[in-house]
């Protein structure tokens, strides 16, 4: 066997062995296989939900079974069976904040995982939701001493009802689209964040989401609300083991950030090949607030994903950092939205996508300027990095300009691996493989530049082992 | 024992059209030669050809190096066992530093002799890529620089002689290293090959100019015409074909 040969097993085998292993499920409760009025009442029963919850819950469906499926995008979507879909399984009976109370299969998926080993080394806080529900969730004392406040969002509305009641569904409401309806109706764990007016949170908060079941549906809902003057990091990371069947991964994430505040939020999204990955996020920014999307996605079958912000005063500012990464039987449709609704905004979009044996990466954008939103400037960057012949790259940015006074740049570059630079890097002793993953390493480098060394490496490597699977 | 780069009767395609029509050429190790030639000779096919880029065709003839046949082997193994070409126009490559690069080079070279290599240790490849820089006066800052992107003529040149200082080859084809160069600059360049030279280190300058041999002395010189060889002789055939032109050249040879 060629060492390629050795490798693109390696690499099967290596997702199997870091992320692709399942454990037996000994579940409390898993709701039937479908999606019904009943199944949404039931799960709304199990958490003890106020009724406007419920109602909130009940009108969502509504729309989902009304709303269309989306006519644009990719069109393997229509594949999915939402009947075929578990919407609730809860796998313990409570939630703890201590790694030891986890029930052992579950700490065992997130040791391997490493996530109790970076709570330790570099994080602020740490959640981790196992199929439907977060199943550990802690805060550094001093952090909780200071009012910040970090719990799964089942624990977030019990404990904080007026606030949840306040913003929740006020940024994405539940009739913004399709995805975002089906995730209003189910919506189970996510995390709920406050951050007090001038608390800065140093090191990040990390969430970390775990599929185990086959034909699993998971819709964690999370919102976050900075105060004036405050700011934090939050992570999220997600795997799920490989199944021939399909899997939904389907997220809704609000956030407010208001006068003077600064919230910055990383995904680095790895999911398995079998799950489908249709996510809306979207932030709103007063005045002088920045917030920033770094979005990383590398797994899933398809990922539709554009992280929104709506820029509301002055002086607010919003960026976009997307990665895409599709390789074989991957469609990465990813992208970023910002909406300038006040005068002397800024923004910026930096998209960087990589497609590779056959993959399909999409920029998709929008860059929106209000009318009398003067004295805006922004900023739209997308290149795409080709590596074979047969992968695919498209870039579809909307522009919506209702204003005269604004400034804005576009640029989108398309390019391929050049046989010049290969044979450059090997033309001093690299493999065609070494070079490639050079290549792309530095395609995506003023990104990774801008994420926490950790995760910076766990992208390196993550690309590494994506590089891994190419044969010449 | 010296090793030796040996052409023997190479002909060389380009999308089916001949360019090289029968060269032969050895250089060992510890020599210097120089090969000239008007444009459109087939100077830089040969720098190519035997470094390995693949829309070169070897149509007829034969390359050994250090005793294998170096045209069965991919850019990568040549690089490895000790051949290295300083490009004309080195291409960047966006986010990758100079020094990363490097790096990952030298350990490439390391793994290929060893394959248990761990790698050159951090210090010491600092230390190392430093003295060479300042060898070829390159400010440190440099090499956390992009591989070459927005890089100056000069520097793309001094950057390539850096690899050439840092990899050790066993035989180094400079192809017209001195084009775009200012007089400062190619005295820099040339001084840092003059540096390097040794009994361990074969030396092909490929140029159309007479030159960078002031700075660089040849102890063979050769022009080469329409794919071939035409004239060999010492470093004062460079002088002649300095006054005399190209022309003169091919009147004798014809």
């Amino acid at each position: 066997m060629t060492d390629e040969a050795k490798q693109l097993q390696n690499f099967n085998t290596r997702y199997a062995d870091k992320y692709g292993f399942a454990v037996p499920e000994n579940y409390v409760f898993r709701a039937k296989k479908g999606l019904s009025e009943d199944i949404v009442k039931e799960i709304s029963f199990l958490k003890a939900e106020p009724e406007w919850m419920t109602d909130f819950r009940l009108e969502a469906l509504r729309h989902f079974e009304q709303r269309p499926m989306p006519n644009w995008g990719p069109e393997t979507l229509a594949a999915i069976d939402f009947q075929d879909i578990y919407y609730f399984v809860r796998a313990t009976d409570r939630e703890s904040a201590d790694w030891d109370e986890v029930p052992p299969e579950i700490k065992e998926t997130f040791d391997k995982l490493g996530i109790p080993e970076a709570e330790r080394k570099f994080l602020s806080g740490a959640g981790a939701q196992y199929e439907s529900e977060v199943v550990y969730h802690k805060v550094r004392e001093d952090l909780k001493e200071q009012g910040v406040i970090f719990l799964s969002m089942d624990d977030g509305l019990r404990e904080h009802p007026e606030l949840v009641r306040e913003y929740f569904g006020t940024v994405i409401p539940y009739n913004d689209n399709k995805f975002a309806a089906l995730n209003s109706a189910v919506w189970s764990g996510g995390s709920f964040i406050y951050v007090p007016p001038g608390v800065h949170v140093q090191m990040p908060l990390q969430a970390y989401f775990r599929i185990n079941t086959q034909n699993m549906g998971q819709f964690e809902r999370t919102l976050i609300i900075v105060d004036e003057g405050a700011f934090v990091h939050y992570v999220e990371g997600c795997t799920a083991p490989i199944y021939s069947s399909d899997s939904l991964h389907s997220a809704v994430v609000e956030i407010i950030v208001k006068e003077g505040g600064r919230c910055r939020y990383t995904t680095i999204q790895n999911w398995s090949s079998n799950v489908y990955n249709l996510v809306t996020k979207r932030a709103v920014a007063y005045r002088d607030a920045t917030m920033e999307w770094v979005d990383g996605n590398l797994g899933s079958k398809i990922t539709m994903k554009y992280p929104a912000v709506h820029l509301l005063e002055p002086g607010a500012h919003g960026e976009v950092l997307s990665i895409a990464f599709a390789g074989k039987g991957q469609i990465q449709d990813a992208g970023g939205k910002i909406v300038h609704a006040a005068p002397h905004t800024t923004s910026k979009i930096t998209s960087k996508s990589i497609s590779k044996d056959g993959g399909q990466a999409s920029y998709r954008g929008l860059l929106r300027v209000e009318d009398g939103a003067e004295d805006v400037r922004s900023n739209v960057v997308c290149d795409a990095l080709l590596l074979d012949e047969h992968s695919r790259s498209d870039t579809y940015p909307y522009i919506e300009i209702e204003e005269q006074d604004v400034t804005i740049g576009h640029e989108a570059s398309v390019s391929k691996v050049g046989e010049d630079q290969l044979f450059y890097l090997m033309s001093r002793g690299l493999s065609e493989e070494q070079a490639n993953a050079m290549i792309v390493n530095g395609f995506i480098e003023p990104l990774v530049r801008e994420l926490p060394m950790e995760y910076a490496m766990e992208l390196n490597r993550l690309i590494q082992l994506q590089m891994e699977g190419s044969i010449g | 024992m010296t090793a030796a780069l040996e052409i023997r009767n190479l002909h060389v395609d380009i999308e089916d059209q001949a360019i090289l029509k029968g060269l032969d050429l050895t250089v060992k190790q510890g020599e210097v030669h120089a090969l000239m030639g008007p444009n459109g000779s087939g100077k830089s096919t040969l720098a190519y050809t035997l470094m390995g880029h693949p829309d070169y065709e070897v149509t007829q003839g034969q390359v050994i190096f250090d005793g294998q046949d170096l045209l069965e082997m991919e850019a990568d193994e040549r690089s490895q066992a000790g051949l290295f070409l300083a490009f004309q126009y080195p291409v960047a490559i966006p986010g990758v530093t100079l020094a990363n690069f490097l790096r990952q080079s030298i350990n490439a070279h390391r793994k290929a002799q060893d394959p248990e290599d761990p790698g050159m240790p951090i210090p010491e490849f600092r230390r190392m890529l430093k003295s060479k820089m300042d060898m070829l006066q390159m400010d440190h800052g440099f090499a956390g620089r992009y591989l070459n992107e927005g890089f100056s003529g000069g520097e793309k040149k001094r950057a390539e002689i850096l690899q050439l200082a840092a990899l050790d080859p066993k035989i180094a084809i400079l192809d017209e290293t001195d084009s775009g160069l200012d007089i400062d600059a190619l005295r820099v360049v040339s001084d840092g090959v003059n540096a390097l030279r040794s009994e361990n280190l074969g030396v092909l300058v490929i140029t159309h100019y007479q030159r960078i041999l002031n700075y660089i002395q040849p102890d063979f010189v050769h022009v080469m015409l329409d794919g071939r060889i035409a004239e060999s002789g010492g470093p004062e055939l460079a002088m002649q074909l300095e006054e005399q032109g190209y022309e003169w050249i091919r009147g004798q040879a014809d």
